[in-house]
């Protein structure tokens, strides 16, 4: 029988190597619906591995070689924070550790000076603004319905989170819109092919680095729906159909809204994004007290 | 790396030309057409870009224009002129300001005639324009391997 430590260990290497596969594979289905949602045919689901490959072979034209180390750094801090909670520790560090390599990301973009990745900069120092309350809260909420931040704790539950954290779990979906870069928030870079500023964070990065950053979006991704997963998880190892179900609702979800809405001003995302975190996070915290008491 | 191919990624830019031709470009990557079942993403960002497809001809203020976005996009890359104007300046040709085709400032790679090109044209152009953006790939390869051998 395996021990503990052996099965953190599987699922830290499992993250690692499935995370990208499973993240471009989710890609190429998002690229794969929306397409069908505007009536076209749409790329091979594989289209973003085929993509990545290509701008592995281009040619490096970095205005400097500091951005290639900080978007390597944007990776690493990603994985991390993926194998911490993979690997079941503690959820707060997974999510410092995600601020963290988003500091890689600003710095790898304004490292340029180019307008374009300049104002992408100012736009996602904005969008963490908006996200980060509501993702630190959502740790307070584990916290609040589970007594604990570990997740290797938390899955050991006997009824799933999401019972005591439906607010939590909303304002989670709300602000995943802005993570996943979609819209109505894809204000500082967007997954699709262009948008006013260009490509806003990513304007500047050339060849692998950008691959190195679709990557890094993939590792980021999975982590994210892992968290989505989480709110369901239980003990019972069935639980874990549903948590997968879910997560692909969610997904389903977040591509409808990205091609039913139109990008709205910074401004305006964080005024909902702080007024959704206020409204379903704090409601859902004031409950979770009182019952507590 | 075999396939870069099924990843062609398209700049579009406007020279001087009537609309005629972008028009019929937008057009190429709407439902009826739908270019990107082909893998090709219409990218607004040289840096990211492997097809620089140019819509109408040159004139002496975006000379230098094509000039520098030619010069950011990192290589392989193709140079397709769309349009008779892209290709020679077409109806503008005697105007004082216009220089000619694309190719009196940066060499062009494929032509793609016609006034306007219909999609179908140009979706031909971008697939000739795929399979030499490989080719150039395969014998930067080539030469890299006859260099450290
Ligand atoms: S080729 Fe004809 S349609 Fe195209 S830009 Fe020139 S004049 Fe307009």
């Amino acid at each position: 029988m395996l021990n503990e430590f052996g099965i953190r260990v599987i699922c830290m290497a499992l993250y690692i190597v499935a995370a990208p596969l499973l993240g471009g594979l989710l890609d190429g289905l998002d690229r794969k619906i929306s397409a069908r949602m505007q009536g076209r045919k749409g790329p091979s689901i594989l289209q973003p591995f085929y993509d990545v490959a290509k701008l592995t072979q281009k040619q490096l034209l970095s205005v400097n070689r500091f951005q290639l180390l900080m978007v390597m750094s944007y990776l690493f801090f990603v994985i991390m924070s993926g194998v911490l909670f993979f690997g079941g520790f503690d959820m707060l560090l997974c999510f410092f550790s995600l601020s963290t390599a988003e500091m890689f990301l600003i710095l790898a973009s304004t490292s340029t000076h180019s307008p374009f990745s300049t104002i992408g900069t100012h736009r996602e120092m904005a969008q963490m603004m908006a996200y980060e309350p509501m993702i630190l809260l959502t740790a307070v909420g584990f916290y609040l319905a589970a007594g604990t931040f570990q997740v290797s704790d938390i899955i050991e539950g006997t009824t799933p989170i999401i019972l005591y954290a439906p607010g939590f779990f909303a304002g989670f979906v709300f602000v995943l819109s802005i993570k996943l870069r979609k819209s109505p928030f894809d204000l500082s870079t967007t997954h699709h092919a262009h948008q006013e500023v260009v490509k806003g964070v990513t304007t500047e990065m050339v060849g692998v680095e950008y691959a190195l950053t679709t990557v890094t979006e993939w590792y980021e991704n999975i982590f994210l729906f892992g968290v989505i997963g989480l709110f369901f998880v239980t003990a019972n190892p069935l639980s874990f159909i549903g948590a997968i179900a879910a997560v692909l609702v969610v997904f389903f979800l977040e591509i409808l809204i990205d091609n039913t809405s139109a990008r709205v001003k910074w401004q305006m995302m964080l005024k909902m994004a702080w007024g959704v975190t206020i409204v379903t996070g704090g409601l859902n915290l004031f409950i979770l007290e009182l019952i507590k008491r | 790396m075999k396939n870069i191919h099924k990843s062609p990624w398209l700049l579009h830019y406007d020279g001087s030309s009537c609309n005629g031709c972008d028009i019929e470009v937008l057009a190429c990557t709407t439902p009826v057409y739908d270019v990107e079942r082909f893998g090709v993403v219409n990218t607004g960002n040289p840096m990211h870009a492997d097809i620089f497809l140019i819509t109408g001809g040159i004139n002496s203020q975006n000379e230098d224009v094509v000039k520098q976005i030619y010069e950011q996009m990192p290589g392989p890359k193709v140079v397709v002129a769309v349009g008779t104007c892209a290709c020679t300046g077409g109806i503008f040709k005697e105007c004082y300001n216009i220089k000619g085709g694309v190719d009196t400032v940066i060499p062009v790679d494929i032509y793609v005639p016609g006034c306007a090109a219909r999609p179908e044209s140009i979706i031909d152009g971008v697939v000739k324009a795929v399979a030499l953006f490989q080719e150039k790939h395969d014998k930067k390869k080539r030469k890299e391997r006859a260099a450290k051998s």
